[in-house]
């Protein structure tokens, strides 16, 4: 489940994200904001599609850049308001 | 109270910067500004004539000596300041003549200054736009645009820079809310390219969206009679909102404006807050800016001259093997990748009398440093030449001729 999870989302942010010719391989750990890779004003996509996706609300507070900035932590996040 | 500890704390931050080579540091120019400068830099030192290929002077209209003249005639027949935002009393008849004359040069309805186009673009979503509506913007737009969407309540999502099919999706997902709006550059400030607005406005058409058009680096040149990109793309009368300025290729002194729908600029002119609560701009500003639309809509000759400078540009710096952007606008930028090298080729460049910046995350993407060029219609063939040789000089020196991102990223790093 846990794997699962993190497949969507790692799926996502390559598709959402990476544009054609960008080679950089993103896995799990890989830092997506303070790595450059998504910038906070693009984030905002991401948590959509969390929030539509497995029917949660990310209060904004919560969504912070730190808790969005690799594919693990935003597992985390989604599990946490999953329960 | 100041405290020493609340001293010392900003003071780590400041530090910090300058560890993180982040810190910014002005030089002071003590001529007016044109295609050729008077620099102190560092400041203090005795200042030099250099080659200026870093200004937004786009039409060399800074000190054109017929703008001169007409703010100082505005000076003269309408004083230095107003004392007072616009709708206490702070409009003279010279602000509409100018909104009027931005109207027509534009192909819009209407028009409304701002003090600048910062400000502008900080104010117009949150008048226009509720929590209803939807603001989609491409990734690359300019740090004003995204600042005014924070302050506004609609919905926020991105597209791929220029990339249409990822539009195209954004549009569909979001036929649910009541209005759409794409919100792009006409020209991007860091690349240079033209967003392809044809193709914009064609979807816009299809999913029922507003398009909203920063043309701050494009208006005055870009298009066959300088009007902006909606000329060159063919879709004058088709863009619902225009943002611009008149601190570039107009005149360069400072302002900007909202034109468009004249129901939208109308609810700028009730609710945009920098409108509403600061002065607009200053009389000799305004007959300065008046005299501007009159001086290019009178001849093409000085956006012919660009263009042709900027052609000439590109191919000297493309036939001696520098790695550019492509675009079609007058902003070249010269790609490095490498933040170091960067500041390193624009300090040698520096020596040789050709005034660049080098720029580098976070102001562009990790591993696309670069110099950005940008032409002007004063510069002379030979200024262009003197400056293509000193280019070529330190191009050599640091052994990046005929060299693409992948050899100078093996070279130098990212």
């Amino acid at each position: 489940m846990a794997d699962e999870l993190k497949k969507v989302i790692l799926e996502y942010v390559i598709k959402e994200y990476l544009v054609d010719g960008d080679d950089r391989v993103i896995t799990e750990d890989t830092p997506l904001i303070t790595g450059g890779i998504v910038d906070s004003f693009s984030m905002v996509s991401l948590k959509r599609f969390l929030e539509r996706k497995y029917s949660i609300q990310i209060p904004d507070a919560d969504a912070s850049p730190e808790a969005f900035d690799n594919v693990i932590k935003i597992a985390a996040l989604v599990t946490r308001f999953k329960k | 109270m100041f405290h020493p500890d609340a001293r010392a704390s900003y003071q780590k931050d400041i530090d910090g910067m300058k560890a993180a080579g982040l810190f910014k540091d002005e030089r002071y120019i003590t001529s007016v500004q044109d295609a050729e400068i008077e620099v102190q830099y560092p400041v203090g030192s005795k200042p030099r004539r250099v080659i200026n290929l870093c200004s937004n002077n786009y039409l060399g209209l800074s000190n054109h000596p017929e703008v001169v003249a007409a703010a100082r005639e505005g000076l003269a027949t309408r004083g230095y300041g107003m004392s007072s935002v616009r709708f206490i009393c702070g409009t003279q008849d010279i602000h509409r003549t100018l909104e009027n004359a931005l109207t027509k040069f534009l192909g819009t309805e209407d028009t409304l200054l701002f003090p600048s186009c910062m400000d502008a673009n900080g104010g117009v979503f949150e008048a226009v736009l509720s929590d209803k509506d939807v603001m989609i913007a491409d990734r690359l737009v300019h740090a004003s645009i995204v600042d005014g969407m924070r302050l506004c309540k609609a919905q926020q999502d991105t597209y791929k820079h220029a990339d249409m099919a990822h539009l195209e999706e954004k549009l569909k997902e979001h036929q649910d809310k009541r209005q759409r709006m794409i919100i792009t550059d006409g020209v991007f400030s860091m690349d240079g390219d033209l967003a392809p607005l044809d193709k914009i406005v064609e979807l816009a058409e299809k999913y029922n969206a507003m398009v909203f058009v920063d043309d701050s680096h494009a208006s005055g040149y870009i298009g066959k009679t300088g009007r902006g990109v909606h000329e060159h793309c063919g879709v004058v009368g088709r863009i619902d909102i225009i943002t611009t300025t008149l601190g570039k290729a107009l005149g360069g002194a400072s302002g900007g404006c909202v034109s468009g729908r004249k129901e939208l600029v109308e609810l700028c002119r009730q609710r945009a807050r920098p409108f509403l609560f600061s002065n607009t701009v200053a009389p000799v500003i305004v007959e300065g800016a008046i005299k501007v639309l009159e001086v290019i809509s009178r001849s093409t000759e000085r956006r012919d001259k660009l263009e042709e400078n900027t052609n000439y540009w590109r191919k000297r710096l493309t036939d001696a093997g520098f790695d550019i952007k492509l675009g079609a606008s007058s902003i070249v930028p010269v790609m490095l990748y490498n933040a170091k090298l960067a500041q390193d080729v624009a300090r040698d460049l520096l020596d040789e009398g050709i005034y660049v910046v080098g720029f580098f995350f976070p102001v562009v993407a990790k591993g696309q440093a670069r110099i950005r060029t940008q032409l002007s219609a004063n510069h002379s063939r030979a200024q262009l030449d003197k400056a293509a040789d000193a280019f070529i000089k330190v191009g050599k020196k640091h052994g990046i001729l005929g060299l693409k991102r992948k050899e100078i990223v093996a070279k130098y790093g990212e």
